[in-house]
């Protein structure tokens, strides 16, 4: 990721979201023209459901400072049961990143619908602004020497 | 794959204008496996396209990523124009550099940046594309049509007499929706029923159209042109082909005084009863809240009528399963509460109108009952409180539509057309009688739509007002109301008899529930959304589902007619083929490496992921593993995410691809 030519710190966030939902919620942002920071970068899956969170440590390790995972409401997967299977693994693998050191203020998980354009560019927004707050992920290297990954 | 070409478009100004497109195809030229890279004003046009298929074959590209809008808009329109140049059309990615940057950001070098990574992910991404071909699967030629108002009633009859079987689905006990209650309609003032009913007959007898009234859909299974449909018939207590519709069993129902749906509460109707004399199927139900039999076990009156032993207390709801192809939602509106009480937080009501307080105080669907030749009163118009004739009465515009303190900004389109039609109904009716309205502004467009505005004003002398009314209170008989006439400038009072709001339009009870049921999407309003506004206004997100009447915006009953035979346009379109092509991008196992651990299996919400044998050529197992079957899988991936060994993956998204994007950020 290229960074800003002031020098500035501008933070990284990758978004991994599904098609049917966060996607088009974001598509949504853009066709009503609501402005949010340039910072994310968004990584189009079918279903949270197909979301292997190895890719959050990937996404770390690429010099993200903050990720977010977003998708269909409960209930409105356009795959039944997706985003279900997600959250049930999100839970057991938020304990495993919190052991191992990860700073769980750095990933998100949110649901924004097809509609919600207005709620991708707040979610969005102030996952920016955070981050920005807490600055770069310089913790990460630290992480990655104690478990020698 | 090393030979990559990215388009880059302009999209005119809506891209050029904050990203900096030259330089972005100056950029991806560095990416590893780019050949080429080009820009130009619109990709998608004929030209665009045509460079695009140029460059395809003068330099063998073997993958392209077009940075442009959202693959939800044009990712089609460029596999098509790869594969007409003989590239595979899953060797195509699209960089969405339009919803998700240029119209999202405004500094141009942050802009700029970010399309050059948004191209720079795509380009690692298409490398690992695979070539794939689209999958061949059976149509079901039978269509399920939820709602059966005019929308609903058009699409079944033009899909039926093109010669396949349809489904219509319909939760009232007959069919007609709102249409079958109002009087005359504009702009020709041709009576409702008179163009309606034989429409309605039509789709009662047709051999072609299984029809379900007092029914809903419970779900809806599959994938296009396999879709199974599970129907829920609720309990009528009538079985209705025993029944002959003679009309003795609701003509001696003791229950009088229950208020009508049909006729929103204006007039009474029986505990069974059919909604109105026309209904389709002409065929009553049983009220099960106000049947003193099913309630309290007295009573029994209709059953001892009946001769042709038709009624059956025991009654209970049934669940049917149908094969289905295709889905058209025609489930229509409702119109806006107007009382104080709403039912969701984010409208609110005006309790300063004193609907429901005051009797003379009615909505424009309670009226149009009031006009109506089939209504309670024979079309006298008669006030509600007492019966006399109205001499003055006011109707008022927008009550709620564009109101953004009551919750809704949109306009409801048909209001201004029928409040103009009102007001001429009323003085065909009371020729001494004035009615006078307050609007914001008139739209009214379309054929003869402002004309027969001018005939009210200037044939039928309504009065118009050009302002907001901000209270209604009454005084002696009178509903005095008081607003503003802001042409002239001047506080207008009309002491009146009768007010009819013009409610604003809202989806139809239940159809954020069964867009959540069918998948499709809905927006802030809750009305369902099209694909593309332009150019697939009755497609859905979801393949074989299409929409079409005010389900999807207010319209009026032109419109959505018009929709309706679009939508089973597209519903034929897909019949006249003998097999459908299936998108690819499903997942698929290794067979060499699957543990047969079967977590697949049992999370697969689609049953595609199954267990099979893998055996050699004498017959004897060498191992058992775990299978996609083509037919049932969707895509989804979340067998990817489950497998502990890596071995499932999905085509379009793998693994491979995931993180080639991901590094590319580095």
């Amino acid at each position: 990721m290229s960074a800003h030519p002031t020098g500035v710190f501008e933070p990284k966030v990758i978004a991994y979201v599904c098609n049917w939902c966060t996607y088009l919620g974001a598509d949504l942002a853009g066709t009503s023209r609501l402005e949010y920071p340039a910072n994310v970068r968004i990584v189009r899956l079918p279903c949270t459901g197909r979301i292997d969170f190895n890719l959050l440590i990937k996404g770390f390790e690429v010099g993200a400072d903050a990720i977010l995972v977003s998708g269909c409401h409960p209930g409105d997967c356009h795959y039944t049961s997706g985003n279900f299977h997600a959250r049930r693994r999100w839970i057991l693998f938020r304990q495993l990143l919190d052991t191992m050191g990860f700073d769980m203020n750095r990933i998100h998980f949110a649901w924004i619908s097809a509609a919600e354009g207005k709620k991708f560019q707040h979610v969005l927004t102030d996952i920016v602004e955070q981050t920005r707050r807490m600055g770069p992920y310089a913790a990460y290297s630290k992480i990655c020497e104690e478990v020698s990954c | 794959m090393s030979r990559i070409g990215v388009f880059v478009c302009w999209c005119g100004e809506n891209i050029a204008r904050t990203v900096d497109v030259v330089q972005v195809a100056e950029a991806s030229l560095q990416f590893p496996g780019v050949k080429h890279a080009a820009h130009y004003k619109y990709m998608c046009s004929e030209p665009g396209q045509s460079l695009i298929r140029d460059k395809i074959l003068a330099d063998r590209l073997d993958g392209i990523v077009v940075a442009s809008c959202s693959p939800h808009m044009h990712l089609k329109t460029f596999r098509g124009a790869a594969q007409a140049a003989g590239l595979n059309p899953y060797l195509v990615e699209i960089a969405n550099i339009r919803e998700h940057c240029s119209w999202v950001h405004q500094d141009k070098a942050k802009a700029t940046a970010k399309a050059i990574d948004l191209v720079r992910m795509a380009v690692a991404k298409v490398r690992r594309n695979n070539a794939l071909q689209a999958i061949k699967v059976p149509v079901t030629k039978r269509a399920l049509i939820i709602g059966a108002g005019v929308a609903g009633i058009q699409a079944a009859l033009d899909i039926a007499d093109a010669g396949y079987e349809v489904v219509l689905v319909e939760r009232e006990p007959s069919v007609g929706g709102k249409m079958a209650g109002l009087s005359e309609t504009f702009p020709t003032m041709d009576c409702s029923q008179c163009i309606l009913t034989p429409r309605m007959v039509d789709v009662g007898q047709h051999p072609r159209i299984k029809l379900y009234t007092c029914a809903e859909v419970e779900s809806v299974d599959g994938y296009v042109g396999n879709f199974k449909a599970t129907i829920r018939q609720k309990a009528r207590f009538v079985d209705i082909k025993k029944c002959t519709g003679c009309g003795e069993c609701w003509n001696a129902c003791p229950q009088k005084k229950i208020a009508s749906e049909f006729d929103y509460g204006m007039g009474n109707r029986r505990a069974i009863y059919i909604p109105f004399p026309q209904a389709v199927p002409a065929r009553p139900a049983i009220d099960k809240q106000a049947c003193l039999k099913l309630k309290k076990g007295v009573c029994g009156i209709c059953a001892k009528k009946c001769a042709a032993g038709a009624i059956n207390y025991a009654d209970q709801d049934q669940l049917l399963e149908e094969p289905i192809g295709a889905i058209i939602v025609a489930t229509g509106y409702q119109l806006y509460q107007i009382s104080a009480q709403q039912p969701t937080a984010e409208l609110s009501g005006y309790g300063e109108y004193g609907y429901g307080q005051y009797k003379d105080v009615i909505d424009a669907l309670q009226f149009e009952r009031l006009v109506s030749a089939s209504g309670p009163t024979g079309g006298v118009i008669q006030r509600p409180s007492d019966g006399k004739e109205p001499k003055h009465v006011v109707f008022i515009s927008c009550v709620g539509s564009r109101d953004n303190a009551k919750g809704i900004s949109y306009c409801s389109k048909i209001c201004c057309m029928y409040t103009a039609k009102h007001t001429m109904l009323y003085k065909h009716k009371v020729h001494d009688g004035q009615a006078h309205v307050f609007y914001m502004d008139i739209r009214s467009g379309g054929k003869n739509y402002d004309e027969f505005v001018r005939r009210a004003i200037e044939q039928d002398h309504a009065r118009y007002y050009r302002g907001r009314v901000s209270k209604i209170t009454e005084e002696n008989g009178k509903l005095i109301v008081r607003g503003a006439d802001t042409l002239a400038g001047t506080p207008v009072t009309i002491e009146a008899d009768l007010v009819v709001l013009a409610s604003a339009m809202r989806p139809a009870t239940g159809s954020d529930d069964l867009a959540r049921k069918l998948r499709i999407g809905y927006d802030q309003n809750g009305f369902l959304s099209e694909s593309h506004p332009k150019l697939r206004p009755v497609e859905t997100n979801s393949a074989g589902i299409l929409i079409c009447g005010a389900c999807h915006a207010p319209k009026d009953i032109p419109e959505s007619v018009a929709q309706a035979s679009a939508a089973a346009g597209k519903v034929l379109v897909m019949f006249s083929h003998k097999e459908m092509q299936r998108d690819p991008e499903i997942a698929k196992i290794n067979e060499s490496t699957c543990s047969a651990c079967f977590a697949c299996v049992r999370t697969c919400p689609y049953q595609a992921a199954e267990k099979a044998d893998v055996r050699d050529r004498a017959g004897n197992l060498v191992k058992r593993t775990a299978r996609i079957n083509q037919g049932l899988c969707m895509g989804c991936g979340t067998c990817v995410a489950v497998c502990p060994s890596k071995s499932a993956d999905l085509e379009g998204f793998s693994d491979q691809q995931i993180y080639a994007m991901v590094e590319s950020l580095l």
